[in-house]
């Protein structure tokens, strides 16, 4: 059977989970080979063995910390030219994306981003997107090369089938554009204590309703109340009320839960853009002509300095 | 000496209208009205306020578009660059990101450059991978998704907040930067600007200018085809109740029915 070439996603070894669905979606078109490039490969190689992983190719080298991108675009391509894949796949990170474009200029290979699903197909994979603010859904192949192709988070769940996992080491020399952009420092990004918001599995989300970065206490009670991520509109991050990296929209995550809980926001199409897809929609605004409610499965017409609270009691109730 | 600063700008179809796909499965730029790419404007700020803070600079304008495309380069004219450049041809109709990329890559060599500054990405196509496919055919740094930038000394630097962690940036000149949309507000056109770019000029290029052969790019050029392309059916409308003190007893009646309690 064919192989498929995953770029694994991960923080010092720890797998995140948007890799593990990409071996999963792997696994429809070949044997999972997956690329750890970093430190950590001894802790990740067993988790990607039970999600799938035939082999683990591995390299290590300062320059994937100290430089950007560039550097694991030169580890890629050297691990193409050693599996000759079938595809490859990526995370539609930052990262993921741009690595992923670099290498298919390489190998002369098309790309294909922010797939939301992806099949096997008589002439090789074909991938789903959502376009247009999820006006579209389109489904897309490559016609030449080695297909390249980034898939969104949330786009399936993992599922465990465990493989061999061998680990190999990867031999990987750098090219003269791998040092080119220096990393100066990198700062983590501070754990909020809530789970990922473009993995949870229920998203309540801010708008300007909130009206001031103090309220937002009221949305990440609820969102406590039901083991939700935090997320906000831009209106809400633009006034500093809440932090960028918690923004839902095309210039913010895109998320697609279980349960979306919009609470004082407009549902601009931007917005839209972020959590259309998401596959129950409640909401909580004072204006009934709200365009958010056009979308909604459930929709209170309400102040939610009143009904925010009020429902965050009657789950905690529940829940008792 | 003088800065030269390249700045890269999309026209697109507004997000607000109703965007749709033409027979041949390619975005149509008919039906909607287009404008400069709001993710731009952006661009182009920064690359104005580089250019302010050297000594000497000059900012030009490149898009690659059909004949409606030049608005684009006029609005950011409007805003204060010093001169456009419109890649035009037929045969670009249906171009992939990576055709793109090589005609950008060409324009922007033919037009000279230290920096090349670009939007984090476009409102159409939302791939955000052009500014890291122009690095690569230009060999030069990539330096991109920044959140803030400067340029002193030939060296550029900036903040990319990424997933994981918000990095700190460098790299020499020549160099191809994206900026995001947290990078400062887009000034708006003032008068006296509107009324100077008028006269500020802006080159046609096709093809056979950049001597790029038409069968590279275009349609038939693409590396990946949309075999199909499939409405979004509307969401069924859905409950909707007025508070009148029972508005959060009856969301939770609602969650738990659907087990999310
Ligand atoms: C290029 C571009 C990219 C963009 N990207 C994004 C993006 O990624 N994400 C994003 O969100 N936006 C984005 N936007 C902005 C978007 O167009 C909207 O401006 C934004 O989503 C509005 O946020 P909002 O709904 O919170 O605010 P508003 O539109 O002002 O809506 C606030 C809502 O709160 C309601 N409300 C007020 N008080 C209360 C109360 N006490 N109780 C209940 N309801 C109340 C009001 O009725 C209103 O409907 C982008 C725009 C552009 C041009
Ligand atoms: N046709 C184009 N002409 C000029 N610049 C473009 C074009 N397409 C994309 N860009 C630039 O590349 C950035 C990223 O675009 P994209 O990768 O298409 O999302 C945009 O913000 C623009 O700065």
């Amino acid at each position: 059977m064919a192989e498929v070439l995953v770029f694994v996603d991960h923080v010092d070894g720890s797998v995140r989970k948007p890799t593990l669905e990409l071996l999963t979606l792997a696994r429809r078109i070949g044997d999972p080979v997956a690329l750890h490039l970093g430190a950590g490969a001894a802790e990740a190689a067993p988790v990607l063995a039970e999600y799938g992983a035939v082999r683990v190719l591995t390299a290590d080298a300062p320059e994937f910390g100290d430089y950007l991108v560039a550097p694991q675009v030169d580890a890629v391509q050297a691990a193409v030219a050693a599996v000759s894949p079938a595809a490859v796949l990526f995370p539609s990170s930052s990262d993921g994306k741009e690595i992923a474009a670099r290498l298919a200029l390489r190998l002369e290979s098309g790309l294909i981003t922010d797939a939301v699903d992806l099949t096997a197909g008589d002439d090789g994979p074909v991938a789903t997107q959502s376009v247009f603010a999820a006006g579209f859904t389109t489904r897309s192949r490559i016609t030449r090369g080695t297909p390249v192709i980034t898939v969104k988070p949330n786009s399936t769940s993992p599922e465990a089938a465990p493989a061999a996992g061998t680990v190999e080491q990867l031999e990987v020399t750098f090219g003269e554009l791998a040092t080119g952009t220096k990393v100066v420092s990198r700062t983590p990004r501070a754990s909020t204590g809530r789970p990922e918001l473009t993995e949870a599995a229920i998203v309540v989300s801010g708008g300007r309703g909130v009206n001031g970065a103090e309220n937002f206490a009221l949305i990440e009670a609820l969102a406590d109340s039901l083991g939700a991520a935090v997320g906000a509109s831009r209106a809400a991050v633009d006034a500093g009320w809440y932090p960028h990296a918690s923004q839902v929209g095309q210039t913010g995550k895109t998320v697609s839960p279980q349960l979306y809980v919009a609470a004082g926001i407009s549902g601009a199409i931007q917005h839209r853009a972020g959590m259309q897809t998401s596959k129950t929609i409640v909401a909580v605004n004072k204006d009934a002509e709200a365009p958010i409610f056009e979308l909604v499965d459930f929709g209170v017409v309400g102040d939610l300095f009143t009904v925010v609270p009020a429902l965050t009691d009657e789950v905690k109730n529940r829940k008792g | 000496m003088s800065l030269r600063i390249v700045v890269c700008v999309k026209y697109v179809p507004d997000a607000s209208g109703d965007r749709a796909f033409t027979e041949d499965l390619t975005t149509d730029r008919e039906s909607v009205d287009g404008l400069l790419s709001e993710l731009d404007e952006y661009a182009v700020e920064q690359a104005l306020r580089i250019a302010a803070e050297a000594d000497d600079a000059e900012v030009t304008v490149v898009t690659v578009g059909p004949e409606d495309a030049e608005d684009a380069v006029r609005k950011a004219l409007q805003m204060g660059a010093d001169k456009g450049v419109h890649v035009e041809d037929d045969d670009l109709h249906g171009t992939d990101a990576l055709g793109t990329s090589l005609v950008l890559a060409v324009a922007i060599e033919k037009a000279g450059y230290d920096l090349v500054v670009c939007g984090m990405a476009s409102t159409d196509g939302v791939m955000g991978v052009l500014p890291a496919l122009l690095a690569e055919r230009l060999r030069v740094p990539q330096v991109t998704l920044l959140s803030e930038v400067a340029v002193a000394d030939g060296t550029v630097t900036g903040r990319r907040d990424g997933d994981a962690a918000s990095e700190q940036l460098s790299a020499a000149l020549p160099a191809v930067v994206s900026v995001t949309d947290q990078s400062g507000e887009a000034r708006y056109p003032s008068f006296k600007g509107i009324m100077a770019a008028k006269k500020k000029p802006v080159e046609t290029w096709d093809l056979e200018d950049l001597d790029i052969e038409a069968d590279t790019v275009g349609l038939a050029g693409a590396w990946s085809a949309v075999e199909d392309a499939t409405a979004r059916p509307p969401r069924t409308a859905g409950e909707i109740v007025t508070d009148e003190g029972e508005g959060g007893k009856q969301l939770a009646g609602y969650l738990a029915e659907h087990k999310f309690i």
